[in-house]
């Protein structure tokens, strides 16, 4: 009786801790069914060449410029 | 990795077309074409409220599903873009869009619907990076120039922003907290209600005052 006691409540520690789960919420784009031609990053031209950190880095500044808090105080 | 998204304060938009004209002079985009318009709710009323729309590069576009020709791809940002060399203007990814962002330019005296335009988030498009053919097709890629989009760089009030979904939250709420209201204004409780909010379904008493910031009454003009 205690064995199926605690199988029981085993199994149901599992599946409510089941429910605690977390599945990733960015999407994995993929090119999927595309049929047309392929398109360059943006980052592989010059003067980034590829470096796509870099090229982040300089999109990441800009877009502070759109918060103007971080200008004025 | 960046989430290229746009966000648009309707707490500062004040309708002044800005947007829609830096779009339409950085692309050159034809008459009858606009990747970017700006609609207001409740126009003349107490309540007036403004937001500035196009392509939302959702995240499941209901263009790219539907897309005959499969002419839609995702750049790894986050930006829905298309293959106008494949696009035949069945114009099924307008009936799908919630947004209205797909574009037809009229290719005739008829109304022939001429191949698909709609928002680029300035990233071009499958053509040669800042080549005359990526210009003509899709406008100009002010992302390969290391820039964001020019609708949201021109917008006065800052109302529009552009850029990584993640970096325009964090403006977004410093916004709310320092200025201690417009977080209602679109979100959450303008779509699903509050707690306090009389339940569907149950009618307000007669005579009864609308609530403060509720959702705008069906009909406004857009």
């Amino acid at each position: 009786m205690i064995r199926i006691s605690l199988a029981v409540a085993a199994v149901s520690a599992v599946a409510l801790l089941g429910a605690c789960g977390e599945r990733p919420q960015v999407l994995e784009y993929k090119q999927g069914t595309y049929q047309g031609k392929p398109d360059t990053p943006a980052y592989k031209n010059a003067p980034w060449d590829g470096d796509k950190t870099a090229w982040e880095k300089t999109l990441a500044q800009r877009n502070q410029n759109q918060n103007e808090y971080k200008r004025t105080r | 990795m960046a989430r290229m998204k746009f966000l648009c304060d309707a707490e500062r938009c004040i309708e002044c077309n800005g947007c829609v004209t830096a779009c339409k002079q950085e692309h050159e985009i034809p008459w009858g074409v606009n990747r970017r318009r700006v609609v207001t709710i409740n126009d003349g009323v107490p309540g007036e409220r403004s937001i500035s729309v196009a392509c939302m590069h959702c995240s499941d576009a209901p263009c790219m599903a539907v897309c005959p020709v499969d002419c839609f791809y995702k750049t790894e940002e986050g930006i829905v873009l298309h293959d106008k060399d494949l696009c035949i203007g069945c114009g099924y990814c307008f009936y799908a869009c919630p947004f209205g962002a797909p574009q037809f330019p009229q290719a005739g005296a008829f109304g022939v619907r001429g191949k698909m335009d709609k928002c680029t988030f300035c990233a071009g498009g499958p053509e040669k990076d800042m080549s005359d053919a990526e210009f003509k097709k899709y406008g100009r890629n002010r992302l390969a120039e290391g820039k964001l989009p020019a609708c949201a760089e021109m917008c006065s009030t800052k109302a529009l922003l552009a850029g990584d979904g993640d970096v325009l939250a964090d403006i977004y709420r410093e916004r709310v907290v320092t200025r201690g209201k417009g977080g209602e204004v679109w979100g959450w409780a303008t779509a699903y209600g509050r707690p306090d909010a009389p339940r569907s379904g149950v009618a307000p008493p007669a005579g009864a005052a609308p609530q403060p910031g509720a959702a705008p009454q069906p009909g406004g003009k857009t």
